[in-house]
């Protein structure tokens, strides 16, 4: 009984930067496909997930792929399992992803909170469909960007990006990765079902024309690192696991040794950090864009599907005369509110979202002492059309009060 | 002791002080608590065993078994409640190489964390999983939990428990763990030989460890002390190694009533990640 028994160590699949099996140039892609295939290759190589609709392409496709380039796919009991699996994953060193929609996003807050607190590199994709609860599995929402933002209890800043086609979503995912990375920060790619179920033309460049970013490592011998010392730039180098260092993770208030210290000096310390890594560091992530703005005096703002229904809105109302632009904010959280600010003749923002009213909060709370913000949207279910986010932008103004 | 060695290791110098991060100690836990008595025979099983320093993973959840983190000088990760097994499973399968051991409450394991259990031990993951039974929830003050023995008194069944609680063992043998055990924190040294034995081992593995909570579970029941709940264990205890798996059922623990204890499952399965290294295998070659 006390002979362990011997088993053939299997080579390491993970970690080894495979990619015999490039799927390269111009593919036909719906947007949950060309998410996964940025995921690979972005050098992802675990992915633990839950089937939801409709992100449910994300894991099949995944599950594909991800053996044939050595990786490995993993279904979870629920998105609790699937969002902390991948935290253990990404401690090792490998880069690793799960997909979901809102009911499984909700599931996820628990340890996205830890993977904030504790520092874990990691992408959370969120195909946003209609809630609130089971809502409307099968079609669109953008009803998730408060919980992006403040989904998990405590203070912490999030990073979400949010792509308008197939092939965005491709290079936001490698984008969100590089993000994690650096920054070491769960980083949140918030789709929508729209997005995530067309089909368009997506081209997949050859491996290494984008460049990939690693995450800072501990390259100091183990007696003088520090779990959680930042470098200049807010972020603490990382040691893996194995590699010696016994580190010291924990999701409690802590030192830069990692040990708990629950007092208000240390948290006082510790979460402003974590809040100004990512405020102080926007140039790693932020990403903006910006249609017929320079001499706009009415902006859009949109992001997503929504976005491209903006465009057209912005086209229609300059051949109508109109001084339309719009902004779109790629990375949403945290929202680029300098570059809103700059837009110097602006007077009236259309805040167009899938939702009830969302984004337009912080909109507001940026523009509303020089412009009036007015928000378009509907409870989920339907795409805003060009039409209604025109009609909106021609409304009259309030009169000031 | 030779004079020698008393220079070479001052006495209150604990022998695995290297092993420790020793400049955390004395630990949070109460006087009589048998947690510390747990971690140590793991971190023998771990000499014993001549698992590498750098190799050993320790994950723990929440509660006070999961504190082991920040005493065993491994690397750790203290996670969330309930879910120590599923982090596991992610570090474990992206390095193999890694020695993981998941080790946490009952509570943290078989309530918040039960499904995680229940589906590590059905894919047949390659971890150690370690359970402290102290029949109640320690760390929050004593309340009622799914290993409380029925009619037993917690803070949240003050009338006696109504439910009745799980047999750890049973389950993980139902569900298809390759390893399973069940000693007190009286058994030092079998405790000791069973980590030993099965931290090298391949699949899931799950070693539970009746553990004595005198300020919590002991006081409430009118056990007493740490010292009497031991006392308890050694008149009650019956040692019944590899209980058929259709005895495993007469396992149950009841309040006042003999603890079975032992191996009960010792037995070989094709684990996830020889089964995954197929299908790697397959996908391979099918599309070449």
């Amino acid at each position: 009984m006390s002979e362990a028994r011997s088993v053939t160590e299997p080579p390491n699949l993970i970690l080894s930067p495979v990619w015999d099996r490039p799927r390269t140039g111009t593919q036909f892609l719906s947007g949950d496909h060309a998410c996964a295939e940025g995921a690979l290759y972005a050098g992802c190589r675990f992915f633990a997930g839950y089937p939801i609709t409709p992100a449910t392409e994300i894991a099949e496709r995944l599950a594909e792929r991800l053996p044939e380039v050595g990786g490995q796919y993993i279904q979870m009991e629920d998105e609790i399992a699937s969002m902390i699996a991948i935290l253990g994953a990404s401690v090792t060193g490998a880069k690793s992803m799960t997909a979901t929609s809102g009911p499984g996003f909700s599931l996820m807050m628990e340890n996205l909170g830890l993977a904030y607190m504790m520092e874990v590199p990691t992408v959370v994709v969120d195909v946003q469909r209609g809630g609130p609860s089971t809502g409307l599995p099968t079609t669109v929402g953008q009803q998730d960007m408060m919980q992006a933002r403040f989904g998990p209890h405590g203070d912490f800043t999030s990073i979400s990006l949010s792509p308008q086609s197939p092939q965005e979503a491709f290079n936001l995912t490698i984008h969100a990765f590089n993000v994690a990375e650096r920054l070491r920060t769960p980083v949140l790619l918030m789709m929508d079902e729209v997005v995530g179920h067309m089909h368009e033309r997506v081209v997949i460049p050859p491996p290494g024309e984008i460049p990939l970013v690693a995450r800072p490592r501990a390259t100091v011998p183990p007696e003088e690192y520090h779990t959680y010392r930042p470098g200049p730039d807010l972020v603490p180098p990382m040691a893996l696991a194995g590699e010696g260092y016994s580190v010291l993770f924990t999701g409690l208030t802590h030192d830069e040794d990692g040990r708990p210290v629950t007092t208000y000096a240390a948290q006082k310390v510790l979460v402003p950090r974590l809040r100004d890594k990512i405020l102080k560091n926007r140039d790693v992530y932020e990403r903006l864009g910006l249609y017929k703005t320079e001499d706009a005096t009415t902006l859009v703002v949109a992001y997503g599907i929504t976005a491209r229904s903006a465009r057209r809105a912005v086209d229609l109302g300059r051949e109508k005369g109109l001084a339309l632009g719009l902004f779109r904010p790629i990375s949403v959280w945290p929202f680029p509110a300098e570059q809103l600010r700059s837009l110097k003749n602006v007077t009236k923002i259309v805040v167009a979202e899938i939702n009830l009213g969302q984004v337009v909060l912080e909109v507001r709370r940026i523009a509303g002492p020089y412009a009036e913000v007015v928000h378009v949207g509907n409870p989920g279910g339907q795409v805003i059309s060009p039409e209604t986010i025109l009609e909106a932008c021609m409304s009259p103004r309030r009169a000031k009060p | 002791m030779t004079a020698n060695a008393e220079v070479a290791l001052p006495p209150e110098l604990h022998p695995y002080d290297h092993l420790l991060r020793s400049a955390d100690l004395p630990t949070i836990w109460c006087p009589g608590c048998g947690i510390g008595t747990a971690v140590g025979a793991l971190i023998y099983g771990f000499e014993q065993a001549g698992v590498p320093k750098e190799k050993r993973v320790i994950v723990g959840g929440i509660g006070c078994s999961s504190r082991i983190v920040f005493y065993a000088k491994t690397d750790a990760y203290h996670t969330t409640h309930g879910r120590t097994i599923p982090f596991a499973t992610g570090l474990k399968l992206c390095n193999p190489s890694l020695n993981v051991v998941a080790f946490a409450g009952d509570g943290d394991l078989f309530a918040i964390g039960g499904n995680h259990f229940i589906h590590a031990a059905r894919r047949n993951m390659d971890i150690l999983v370690v359970c402290i039974n102290n029949f109640n929830y320690g760390m929050t003050g004593g309340q009622g939990g799914p290993t409380t023995p029925a009619g037993a008194l917690s803070t949240t069944t003050p009338y006696g428990n109504p439910e009745f609680p799980f047999n750890l063992p049973n389950l993980a043998w139902a569900t298809g763990a390759t390893y399973v055990a069940r000693w007190t924190t009286l058994d030092v040294r079998r405790l000791r030989n069973t980590f030993a034995d099965v931290v090298n081992r391949h699949g899931f593995r799950f070693v539970e460890i009746l553990t004595p909570c005198p300020v919590s579970f002991g006081k409430t029941n009118k056990i007493g002390s740490g010292v009497e709940e031991m006392e308890y264990y050694q008149a009650l205890e019956v040692l019944k190694s590899r209980v058929e798996s259709t005895e495993i059922t007469k396992t149950d623990i009841e309040l006042g009533k003999p603890i079975v204890v032992g191996t009960f499952v010792d037995r070989e399965r094709e684990t996830f990640r020889e089964r995954y290294v197929r299908v790697v295998a397959k996908a391979r070659g099918s599309k070449s």
